[in-house]
């Protein structure tokens, strides 16, 4: 690394390529456009290209690479889910995320943590029970513990809450994990561009032409595109696109608020989920506190912040850890998080031929971002459900089938 | 928002209120389809705009309704049911 590092310190030149390969203008015609460069159009793009030979693909970001959720997220992997469906899907994912920094040659600061879903109610606690035992039935370590355990984990916890919400126990997932989420971005975004994927910033898709039930092309500020296959990755956005092809459906969007506090020593090595008091918590690597709470209460389409967001939070905060009172915090924001009445996502086919959507990730999509990749790259190239799909798609609405995966994801995380 | 005006109390802070999501018609489940119920009950009209919504003052327990803009969060005007005007 120093040696590497002195190259730029000798060089005149920048000694190392760009990340990502410029490029002025559209062509007319693409096999695949993917709208959105968050991390899950990028990691299809990169599956696309790596696994099913199909490079000729436009990612079209009308910002910038991983703007979007994918850098506001609060990076919790964990695949400790309540349905059959749920937990295949994200323990795929858990396990695709173990070898992607070798697979990208990019360090991903992947950083295994142990994760805690905190009870304070027998209800709740009932609920880690339910999710322990689906879990250890599909191979996931999952494990319901006691209110010593987590002391034992995290001396600085008080474990009365102050005495408004006692710790009754625990679920404790060993695997949860978080990791730098930009660097996913990146990751793919740059895998995919080595394989001749171009990935066109500052472009907005503003119309969708559909004839005949198919997909012909999609109209962009910088012109227009031909194509049989989009795929829409957009998250916060995709009511505005499903709008252009005239599609309906049940998302619906409300912003969620994060922030982090000033860098402190190291405290806090697992990631506190804490469904009552709609709090959750982890220390990042560079010794933030990284803290988020529940959805904001009504739709609104923006990013801004709220005052009253920092307040509820931090009330919540000092109640499980009073010591953190003379922290300050350093820096909140807001992402738009398109939700879904079962807390499970909306992925696949739709009644438009050649349009394909991977959205309602709402709160929980960051962990999901290599197996969505994978899946919706199997699903475009084929033109056909990838398996582990099949309990996500558009239509189980319709058919009154949905996936009921609210007791695991109810506080955003 | 703020503050929002509750059409019995006037102006009051939003955190006073809360949102009972948008105005919708059901149709007839007795002669509706089962694709219209299907999208009475799920679908939602998602993408920005204007839109009528219900909205409670907690603090009265008075509904009524809001039409707001769901882009740049600003409240047009507030009515009780049945009084549009
Ligand atoms: C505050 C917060 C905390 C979260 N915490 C977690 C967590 O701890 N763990 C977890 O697993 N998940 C978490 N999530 C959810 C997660 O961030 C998202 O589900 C995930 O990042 C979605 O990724 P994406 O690539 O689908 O979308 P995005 O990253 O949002 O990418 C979509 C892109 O589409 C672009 N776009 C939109 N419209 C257009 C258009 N018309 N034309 C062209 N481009 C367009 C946008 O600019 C954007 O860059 C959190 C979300 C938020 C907001």
């Amino acid at each position: 690394m120093p040696w590497r590092l002195l190259r730029f310190a000798l060089s005149k030149h920048h000694p190392e390529g760009r990340m990502f390969t410029p490029h002025s203008r559209l062509k007319p015609h693409y096999d695949v456009v993917i709208i959105g460069a968050g991390g899950h159009g990028l990691a299809a793009a990169y599956y696309l290209a790596r696994d099913h030979g199909i490079t000729d693909i436009a990612v079209l970001e009308k910002g910038y690479i991983g703007g979007g959720n994918t850098g506001r997220n609060t990076t919790i992997i964990r695949s400790n889910y309540l349905t059959p469906e749920g937990v295949r899907f994200y323990d795929e994912s858990l396990r695709l995320w173990q070898d992607l920094s070798t697979d990208f040659d990019l360090n991903l600061f992947y950083s295994n943590r142990g994760h805690f879903t905190l009870a304070h109610t027998d209800a709740a606690l009932r609920t880690c029970r339910w999710r322990a035992e689906v879990n250890k039935h599909y191979g996931v370590n999952s494990e319901v513990v006691d209110a010593a355990f987590v002391k034992r984990t995290v001396p600085m916890i008080d474990l009365s809450c102050s005495g408004h919400a006692p710790i009754l126990g625990a679920l404790y997932h060993a695997p949860g994990a978080v990791a730098r989420h930009d660097a996913v971005a990146w990751g793919y975004g740059r895998g995919a561009d080595q394989r001749g994927v171009e990935i066109h910033q500052q472009t907005e898709v503003l119309g969708i032409e559909v004839q005949a039930g198919k997909v012909r092309g999609v109209r962009t500020n910088r012109g227009n595109i031909t194509t049989g296959k989009v795929l829409c990755a957009v998250a916060g956005a995709t009511p505005r696109i499903l709008r252009m092809v005239d599609l309906d459906s049940p998302l619906y969007i409300h912003p969620l608020q994060a922030m982090v506090s000033e860098p402190v020593k190291p405290w806090l090595d697992t990631i506190l989920v804490s469904g009552s008091l709609h709090i959750y918590i982890s220390q990042s690597s560079r010794g933030e506190l990284v803290m988020g709470a529940a959805l904001d209460p009504y739709e609104l389409h923006s990013t801004r912040s709220t005052l009253d967001f920092p307040e509820g939070l931090c009330a919540h905060m000092l109640d499980m850890f009073p010591f953190l009172s003379t922290v300050k915090v350093m820096r909140q924001w807001a992402g738009m998080a398109d939700m879904t009445p079962d807390f499970a996502p909306i992925m696949g086919k739709t009644p438009i031929e050649g349009f394909y959507l991977d959205a309602g990730w709402g709160t929980w999509g960051f962990k999901a971002t290599p197996v969505c990749g994978k899946t919706m790259a199997y699903t475009v190239a084929h033109d056909h459900h990838h398996p582990l799909i099949t309990g996500f798609t558009l239509d189980r609405f319709r058919r009154y089938a949905l996936t009921g995966e609210k007791g695991a994801a109810s506080v955003g995380h | 928002m703020k503050i929002m005006t509750c059409p019995i109390n006037g102006p009051r802070p939003v955190s006073e209120f809360v949102y009972g999501g948008s105005v919708r018609d059901m149709p007839d489940p007795h002669t509706c389809s089962d694709d219209e119920w299907a999208a009475y009950v799920f679908n939602r009209g998602g993408a920005p705009g204007v839109k009528r919504e219900w909205w409670c003052h907690t603090a009265s327990n008075t509904w009524f309704i809001a039409e707001r803009d769901t882009e740049q969060d600003r409240v047009l005007r507030t009515y009780l049911h049945g009084e549009e005007g």
